[in-house]
């Protein structure tokens, strides 16, 4: 092999890196407490055990009860589990949804196929900076409606939600509030308590945690169905053998990222703006999309004008940077982000995004490095687009 | 990024033929910003109707960049009945295929050479045997999977 080539991942809204303790915690698991924890002997207690003790870590972080959060596969399961099974629960008191056109496509085509199953769903605009509207959710409100199921910060350009305010809302209203927290379990703090929250899905390997591993916090008194059939797992709402090393890593994650929290955000606000005042200077027809300030420690998202994002993510590779595109050609169809174009942007420049996200391990240096690949690949994709060559015969 | 060729990736970093032709003998652009793909094809023609110079702009991926890059290579130095006979099979040949959800790419790149040609037959009051008017959108009539 040559020689290593350099490496910067900046695409942690993806997936992160396992921190080496999270790995520590979970290795014991696979090779010495291996018992399945149904089981009644003995040896079968520690790996109940450690179950056990990972739910009290993760309910700690969020001033909840153990028995309130349900471990799944994924946040996409627990998104689907959350939205279809309270549909179906409660489906005597009403069959409407609320929710939002910039979820992620787990609550997305989850809502779409209650849609195909007698479930009406309102989709809610977001203004131009990706937040919803309060207003219009108050208007939506239907004596139908049996959940509301608001994101707590977008997956793509990082936008805060108004959750409090939501969460007071559906109180008010005796309306379910469930929310995808995929993206800010870990990165900001939660109580589900104060933000009126009855259900909220995370994913372990978005804070440092293993792949393979989600949950479902439930609140106590929402009645909620079985979503996988067969043992009695996880008070039987979700059966099949758990998946403890994953279980313990997402304990151990939880716990770390609320430890680390405070000194490894405001590390990573401080670089991100370094990243977004510098771009937005030294890039001409650049725009950030999202919120200036309610937006993830971590989240930059930017649109490049004549530019298509495949052929830049690709141009970044080469020099070794990790990014993401809302660009058609990555998203697998022939529409860019569904999220960009809800904050209103054309197509064109919706094809020309590109979304970085740091974490703890980025320095000032890597992001200098970053931006001067940015402006370089720029520059150069737009020497070779005609809508540039369009746009610059037409204003000179 | 592992989905492509090396032979695609050769012509994304170092594409052929970039740039404008002033006073092209014939131009054609194709394809949309809506979809993420524009690509416009400048020919010069010579009084022998041979395609003496090429060159390509292009906004769209890898792909789009590396079939407009194949394309005119493979038409450079052909007269315009023989750029004709360049079919988007033969730019996914020469490039040693594409990823199934490219394969757009290479129409786009044949529907540029045939646009440009149009115009340089427009231009010249020609008729070019077994061209045809081309669509201006290659993504008319597809549709996404339903799941």
């Amino acid at each position: 092999m040559g020689e290593e080539k350099r490496l910067i991942y900046l695409d942690n809204a993806a997936t992160t890196k396992t921190a080496p303790e999270v790995v520590e915690a979970m290795l014991p698991y696979f090779t010495e407490l291996y018992g399945n924890p149904s089981s009644v002997y003995s040896f079968s207690q520690k790996s109940k055990e450690a179950i056990t003790k990972a739910r009290e870590q993760i309910a700690a972080t969020l001033g909840a009860q153990p028995e309130e959060i349900y471990f799944t596969g994924s946040g996409t399961e627990a998104d689907n589990w959350a939205l279809k099974a309270t549909a179906e629960a409660y489906r005597s008191k009403g069959n409407h949804i609320i929710t939002t056109k910039i979820e992620h496509h787990a609550i997305l085509h989850t809502g779409q196929w209650l849609e195909k199953h007698g479930f009406e769903v309102t989709w809610l605009d977001v203004d131009e900076f990706g937040v919803v509207k309060l207003d219009e959710l108050k208007k939506a409100i239907r004596p139908t409606t049996i959940l509301i199921s608001v994101m707590f910060a977008n997956n793509e350009i990082g936008t805060v939600q108004p959750i409090r305010e939501i969460g007071e809302i559906a109180k008010e209203h005796g309306i379910l509030f469930h929310t995808d927290a995929v993206q800010a379990f870990g990165q900001l703090p939660i109580n589900v308590d104060e933000l009126h929250i009855d259900m909220l899905s995370s994913s372990a390997h978005k804070l440092n945690g293993p792949k393979g591993v989600g949950f479902l916090y439930i609140r106590k008194g929402v009645k909620i169905r079985s979503f996988v059939h067969g043992g009695a797992q996880e008070r039987k709402r979700r059966a099949g053998t758990e998946n403890v090393p994953g279980i313990v890593g997402y304990g151990a994650a939880a716990e770390r990222a609320v430890r680390t929290m405070k000194e490894r955000t405001d590390k990573e606000r401080e670089l991100r703006d370094y990243l977004i005042d510098r771009v937005l200077k030294e890039v001409p027809y650049t725009r950030l999309n999202g919120h200036r300030t309610k937006r993830l420690p971590n989240n930059a998202n930017f649109s490049f004008q004549f530019v298509e994002g495949e052929s830049l993510l690709i141009m970044l590779d080469m020099d070794g940077i990790c990014g993401s595109s809302g660009s058609a050609c990555t998203s697998g169809s022939l529409d860019p982000s569904h999220v960009l174009l809800a904050i209103g942007l054309p197509h064109e420049i919706a094809h020309g995004s590109l979304r970085l996200t740091l974490s703890e391990e980025i320095t000032k240096e890597d992001i200098d490095y970053v931006v001067e690949s940015v402006k370089k690949i720029v520059e150069r994709l737009r020497s070779m687009s005609p809508l540039y060559e369009d746009f610059m015969k037409r204003n000179h | 990024m592992g989905v492509y060729s090396d032979k695609v990736m050769d012509h994304f970093q170092n594409p052929r033929n970039v740039g404008e032709i002033e006073n092209a003998s014939g131009v054609g652009t194709v394809g949309n910003a809506k979809c993420g793909d524009i690509m416009r094809i400048y020919f010069d023609i010579d009084e022998n109707q041979v395609i003496r110079d090429v060159k390509f702009k292009t906004f769209g991926c890898g792909a789009a960049v590396a079939t407009s890059s194949m394309a005119t290579e493979l038409v450079k130095g052909k007269t315009i009945y023989e750029a004709l006979e360049v079919t988007n099979k033969a730019v996914m040949e020469a490039l040693d295929g594409l990823p199934p959800v490219k394969v757009h790419c290479s129409l786009l790149a044949e529907e540029a050479i045939h646009a440009a040609l149009w115009d340089y037959a427009e231009k010249n009051g020609i008729k070019i045997d077994g061209l045809k008017k081309p669509k201006s959108d290659i993504h008319e009539g597809e549709e996404e999977e339903e799941y």
